[in-house]
């Protein structure tokens, strides 16, 4: 358990971002706060559109500037401001410090190179103590569960399955062994079964090797028992944030209840899933 | 994504793999093999004359005791330069015979040509021209002009291209606007005008390799705007592509990114295009010197020589031999045109039948 006295490993406050057009401005994240614990795990919550992703690229500066502008806010991870870093600085952060899991497994490996390249190529990056890189590559492809480490470690991406795909992205982020893995709807590409190993996986690296986990999911169903906390988030703000089994027992936003309500069980009989009625929503989240 | 890109030893293979592949790659093998070794397959210099023998006709072939022979001509009527063999009279083919001294590949002296007669007799496998030179020998020494001029001209548009069109592409912002303004204004000058207008600019006082490399830098000026517009598109298609951020989030400089993990994305479209405007250059070079404002005498190359086959007494004459370097610049440009769609056909999964 992390200790409840140590300064967050990630602090974020008051983050509020802005894409410009020459038509309009979108706020996409507006005045949001939150904190992660080293060796914990947040999962940020929230409907298609609500900033997740935003957020999430935020904190390595990774969105495209322009449209993208920080408006205002702090990142501050690990006692070190990141919006302020200059780039050359911030490279190292990226991957080595911060790494990143995406979406969609099959377009995050570059098709022309070999798994061997481009894990080695992360390596001669961040990892320069190691001296046999295709020894530390195999190590992590089957730390992250892949059954033929050996042959996988020679194969193009195209060979691989979409599981395994994200299996490699995986490991590409461990073997830099960063203080902070971002996953960005990682299953939301690979089917059930694979969704439930993969999270599987990530649950047993963090305990492993003690890494904090930023989950961004738009499924309250994959929450329980995965993260310590969650932040909800609607239309660019955190409606609610707090402790997972408590805000799961006891959602006090209306948005937050109705996210719950949407996750299907299974054996239960519904004619019809539960959508969110926007209306109703709007007219209780109006100042009254 | 296209499993053909990945592995670019296998490319090769498929397009030979094809038989309009293997044949475009042999042609061409062949060819530039023959511009290699130009000195050395051609009996005499391209500047060689031999003012008794204007408009030679191919010389025959005989067998004799002393081996193969080729036949000897009088001139019957200087005026109208008709030939007659004279019966009986040969002259034997040496084999690496000595002649005229010169460096293969620019570096190693050399006296010895594949084959060549005693002087004064003379060896015409392509006949003579106007001057008495051999026009085998000629073609020979164009084609290390013609052939290179490709090869040079791409390389200096596509690199241009690439490097505009590339860093337009994944920068964005003001570079790309100026980049895309300057090859709209390059693509709505006419093209031939622009040629003249700069070949003209710089005047005639030029010697043949400075006017050679005038061309090769003409003509790519006028190439690279086409291949930077479509290079930009490829790039910026590339660049929205998750893996472009993983590479960033790896915390790879934007270099290493556009260098490692855009270009080799980039490598089969170059290539397609490559063989396929290579002949472009080959025919610009052809045509500004069948204008004769190229290649300079006496230099060879494919185009002059054609400029040379112009002359009414060509036609009237029925000269046809003279045409040779129109058969070489058919046969070049077909076979990197053969290579190009096969290229393509290799590398674009829509072309491909699912007998993977
Ligand atoms: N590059 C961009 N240019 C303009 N607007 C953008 C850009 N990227 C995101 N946005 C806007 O920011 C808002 C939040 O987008 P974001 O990608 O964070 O949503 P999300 O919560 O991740 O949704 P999803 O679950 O679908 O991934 C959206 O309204 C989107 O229109
Ligand atoms: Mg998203």
């Amino acid at each position: 358990m992390p200790d409840p006295n140590a300064p967050p490993l990630l602090q974020v406050s008051d983050l509020a971002i802005e894409f410009a057009s020459p038509e309009r401005t979108i706020r996409a994240v507006d005045g949001i706060s939150f904190s992660l614990a080293s060796g914990s795990t947040l999962a940020v919550v929230g409907e298609s559109g609500s900033g997740k992703s935003v957020t999430a690229l935020s904190l390595a500066r990774l969105l495209p500037s322009p449209p993208a502008r920080v408006r205002s806010g702090k990142i501050v991870f690990d006692g070190t401001d990141l919006l302020t870093l200059p780039e050359a600085a911030l490279r190292h952060y990226r991957g080595g410090r911060i790494a990143y899991v995406f979406q969609e497994p099959s377009t995050s490996l570059n098709p022309v190179f070999s798994v061997a390249f481009q894990l080695s190529e992360a390596m001669a990056l961040h990892r320069r103590d190691l001296t046999d890189r295709r020894a530390a590559g195999v190590a992590a492809l089957s730390e992250v569960g892949i059954r033929d480490p050996e042959r996988c470690w020679k194969s193009y991406p195209h060979e691989l399955s979409g599981g395994m795909q994200q299996r490699v992205m995986i490991a590409m982020a461990l073997v830099c062994r960063p203080q902070l893995l971002v996953a960005d709807e990682p299953t939301t590409a690979l089917d059930v079964t694979i969704q439930a190993q993969i999270l599987n996986l990530l649950r047993e690296i963090r305990s492993r090797f003690g890494m904090a986990i930023l989950l961004i999911t738009h499924n309250f169903g994959l929450v329980k028992g995965f993260a310590d906390h969650v932040v909800v988030m609607f239309r660019g703000k955190i409606v609610e944030q707090g402790p997972t089994d408590s805000l799961l027992a006891s959602p006090r936003h209306p948005y937050t209840q109705a996210l719950i309500a949407c996750v299907p069980r299974l054996g239960e009989s519904k004619k019809r899933l539960t959508t969110i009625d926007y209306d109703k929503l709007d007219a209780l989240l109006s100042p009254a | 994504m296209n499993p053909v890109l990945t592995k670019r030893s296998g490319l090769w293979q498929q397009v030979i793999a094809r038989p309009q592949g293997a044949l475009a790659l042999g042609l061409l093998g062949f060819l530039y093999l023959c511009a290699l070794f130009a000195p050395l397959l051609a009996p005499y210099g391209p500047g060689d004359q031999d003012l008794q023998k204007p408009y030679h006709p191919p010389t025959g072939f005989t067998w004799t005791q002393d081996g193969l022979a080729v036949r000897l001509y009088e001139n019957a009527d200087p005026t109208q330069a008709l030939y007659r063999p004279i019966p009986g009279k040969t002259a034997t083919i040496h084999w690496f015979p000595a002649g005229h001294p010169y460096r293969l590949f620019g570096l190693l002296p050399c006296r010895r040509h594949l084959f060549g007669v005693e002087p004064p007799q003379k060896i015409y496998l392509l006949g003579s021209d106007s001057t008495g030179r051999d026009v085998f020998s000629r073609l020979l020494y164009g084609a290390q002009v013609s052939l290179s001029i490709g090869l040079i001209g791409i390389s200096i548009s596509l690199g241009v291209g690439l490097i505009a069109g590339g860093l337009a592409g994944y920068f964005g912002g003001w570079f790309d606007s100026l980049v895309m303004r300057t090859t709209e204004l390059l693509m709505a000058i006419p093209g031939l005008y622009l040629l003249l207008a700069l070949r003209g600019a710089f005047a005639s006082q030029f010697g043949s390799g400075e006017v050679y490399l005038l061309i090769v830098v003409i003509l790519s000026f006028l190439g690279w705007s086409g291949a930077a517009r479509v290079i930009r598109g490829l790039t910026l298609s590339l660049r929205a592509q998750t893996f472009v951020e993983a590479a960033i989030v790896t915390g790879l400089s934007p270099w290493r990114i556009l260098w490692r993990h855009l270009l080799p994305n980039l490598a089969s479209y170059l290539l397609v295009a490559a063989a396929l405007s290579i002949p472009g250059y080959i025919l610009g070079e052809a045509a500004l010197s069948f204008l004769g404002i190229g290649i300079q005498e006496p230099s060879a190359s494919w185009g002059l020589m054609l400029a040379q086959a112009q002359e009414m007494k060509v036609f009237m004459c029925n000269f046809w031999w003279l045409l040779s370097p129109g058969a070489a610049v058919f046969v070049t440009v077909a076979a990197f045109n053969l290579l190009g769609d096969t290229l393509r056909d290799v590398i674009d999964p829509h072309f491909r039948t699912s007998d993977r």
